[in-house]
């Protein structure tokens, strides 16, 4: 059995850099590379992909980057899992599967897992006493069933380490945990207890530093941006897991960033609650109990992690339609930039009152000015220019395209010295609003599919 | 006493989380952690914030790592693709909290 196992981020989220999960495997030894493809709104972008053709509903840029990748990883026997399947794993193994045919690589085998999109058992779920209970307003389900678009459980690593241990060296998945796709490597090479919730816990820190990419090295460094070198080629996080329980933050030497103390802890509290309980499906984490120590030049050493058991649910990402939104921008420069702005605010603001049209919501920022800081900006005397961010957000579609008609006018109606209009009038775009519920764990169980190519 | 602003004792990174926006702020040095502990209440924070966050405001002290970690409740105008504004996502609270100027020991020192 293995004592350390190196697992490398390849992707915080998708749209992250192409080029990453490549260097990755090319620039050094590492034996896991993890990518993170998901976020709520796309599995509802997706549904909607896969509704047109079923065979469809994945990341679609996978499948071409795999092209690139699959030879490196066959070559440096890294094993690759990603959430790169969206609605549809197994639709994304037969497309890698079609790949690896035609390199020749004979004997790869590629697994699926799925069973998390529960989309067509709502009705049986909700008719069987599970009411899926909005988890911030309490309401069920069933006062937005009509307009649904996508529905998935979050699993964690065990149907991971369940693929692993069916001898998958590509593992394309649906909707498991950004934490659980680095955390089910450890258990399958370890042999890690799932009741051994100190060395569980432990994992998902590991995931929880992986899943954002570059802002673990380097990237989005609030406490030393400007002293990261290469971020052209900023490295992305490796962690190194050992047996015992313990994790190395490092990134390969000849790519850029910067592993150190503080740049782990700002990946720390990103997109965190309540630090002592940090839920995922497979235990719950202690992140106050986290220690850190810079080992070496880009090595944090994580330590003495504490978790506790899992919880009897899972979590739930429902996505459902619920109205639309239209954004414009106007920019005005010097002389009274700001006052031109607020000034053409105040004509659409007239117009659209004028015009009989009503929102749920209209909302104005001055980029340049207070759109970032708000109250806590203090006044700036004469800016150079000002954007007016202009919003607007309503359920009659008709209303919507009205306001999206009202705003490139003032461009020979408004104030003067305007510019910045090229992108035309502003889009009218769909709210797809997302619903986080709970599950009872036995409700639902996880698939896992491996082939093998021929 | 004087006062410094947030920015020379502390980084911080912020996230989002429905309309929740989060910010770690963190001590750039351990000593001065626990003064970070005495003058961020949270009433400090939801009023340095005004009206950019409409709920309550939210602590955890994680004194391991020498952090702080708020929660600003109802703060990112309806949240996910609901929300109208530039920073839908909650990525520059951490800018935003570093501005507050908080009392420290005169004997404290401080880099410019």
């Amino acid at each position: 059995m293995k004592k350390m196992i190196r697992i490398a981020s390849g992707q915080g989220y998708w749209g992250d850099r192409w080029d990453a999960p490549i260097d990755q495997v090319r620039e050094g030894e590492v034996d896991y590379l993890v990518m993170d493809y998901l976020a709520e709104v796309t599995m509802s972008i997706m549904q909607k992909q896969k509704s047109r053709d079923p065979n469809l509903g994945y990341a679609k840029d996978f499948v071409p980057l795999m092209e690139k990748l699959l030879p490196l990883l066959v070559e440096k026997n890294v094993t690759l899992i990603t959430n790169a399947g969206g609605v549809n794993p197994v639709g994304c193994m037969l497309a890698v599967r079609a790949i690896a045919e035609k390199m020749n690589f004979t004997g790869l085998k590629i697994a699926a897992v799925y069973g998390d999109d529960i989309l067509d058992q709502l009705d049986s779920l909700i008719a069987s006493g599970n009411p899926l209970k909005n988890m911030e307003t309490g309401e069920d389900l069933s006062t937005v069933r009509s307009r649904v678009s996508s529905a998935n459980v979050y699993f964690g690593a065990r149907p991971v380490v369940e693929a692993l241990e069916q001898g998958a060296q590509v593992i394309v998945t649906g909707r498991v945990t950004d934490t659980g796709i680095s955390l089910a490597p450890m258990i399958h090479e370890f042999g890690w207890d799932w009741r051994d919730w100190d060395k569980l816990a432990t994992g998902v820190v590991g995931g929880h530093i992986n899943e954002c990419g570059a802002q673990a090295s380097g990237g989005n460094f609030f406490a030393g941006w400007k002293e990261v070198p290469n971020m052209e080629r900023i490295g992305f996080p490796i962690v190194e897991a050992y047996a015992d329980g313990h994790l190395v933050v490092t990134k390969h030497e000849s790519l850029g960033g910067v592993v150190s103390v503080r740049s782990v802890k700002e990946q720390l509290v990103y997109e965190l609650g309540n630090p002592k309980e940090y839920i995922t499906p497979d235990c719950v984490a202690d992140f106050s109990s986290i220690r850190l120590e810079q080992e070496g030049p880009d090595r944090v050493r994580v330590f003495d992690v504490k978790g506790t058991p899992d919880t009897p649910f899972y979590k739930v990402s429902i996505s459902y339609f619920d109205g639309y939104t239209s954004i414009g921008q106007l920019t005005y420069t010097w002389p009274d930039a700001l006052q031109k702005a607020q000034k053409a605010d105040e004509i659409i603001r007239k117009r659209l009152e004028y015009l009989g049209v009503s929102f749920d919501d209209i909302h104005t920022e001055f980029l340049g000015y207070n759109a970032c800081g708000g109250d806590t900006a203090p006044p700036i005397e004469d800016p150079n220019e000002v954007v007016l961010h202009i919003g607007v957000r309503g359920h009659n579609f008709r209303d919507m395209t009205t306001f999206s008609k009202e705003v490139i006018p003032l461009v020979l109606t408004g104030p003067p010295t305007v510019t910045g209009f090229g992108g035309g009038r502003p889009k009218v775009r769909e709210v797809i609003a997302y619903w986080p519920a709970l599950l009872k764990k036995e409700t639902v169980e996880p698939k896992v599919l491996t082939i093998e190519v021929i | 006493m004087k006062k410094v602003q947030l920015v020379k004792l502390a980084h911080a990174r912020s996230g989002d989380k429905g309309d929740t926006a989060n910010v770690g702020v963190i001590a750039l040095k351990p000593e001065y952690y626990p003064i970070l502990v005495k003058e961020l209440t949270e009433e400090r924070v939801k009023a340095h914030f005004g009206r950019n966050v409409k709920g309550k405001v939210e602590r955890f002290e994680m004194p391991n790592i020498g952090a702080l970690n708020f929660l600003l409740h109802n703060a990112l105008g309806g949240g996910g693709t609901l929300t109208l504004k530039h920073d839908a996502q909650g990525k520059v609270v951490s800018a935003n909290i570093l501005r507050m100027y908080i009392d420290v020991p005169d004997e404290l020192e401080v880099e410019s």
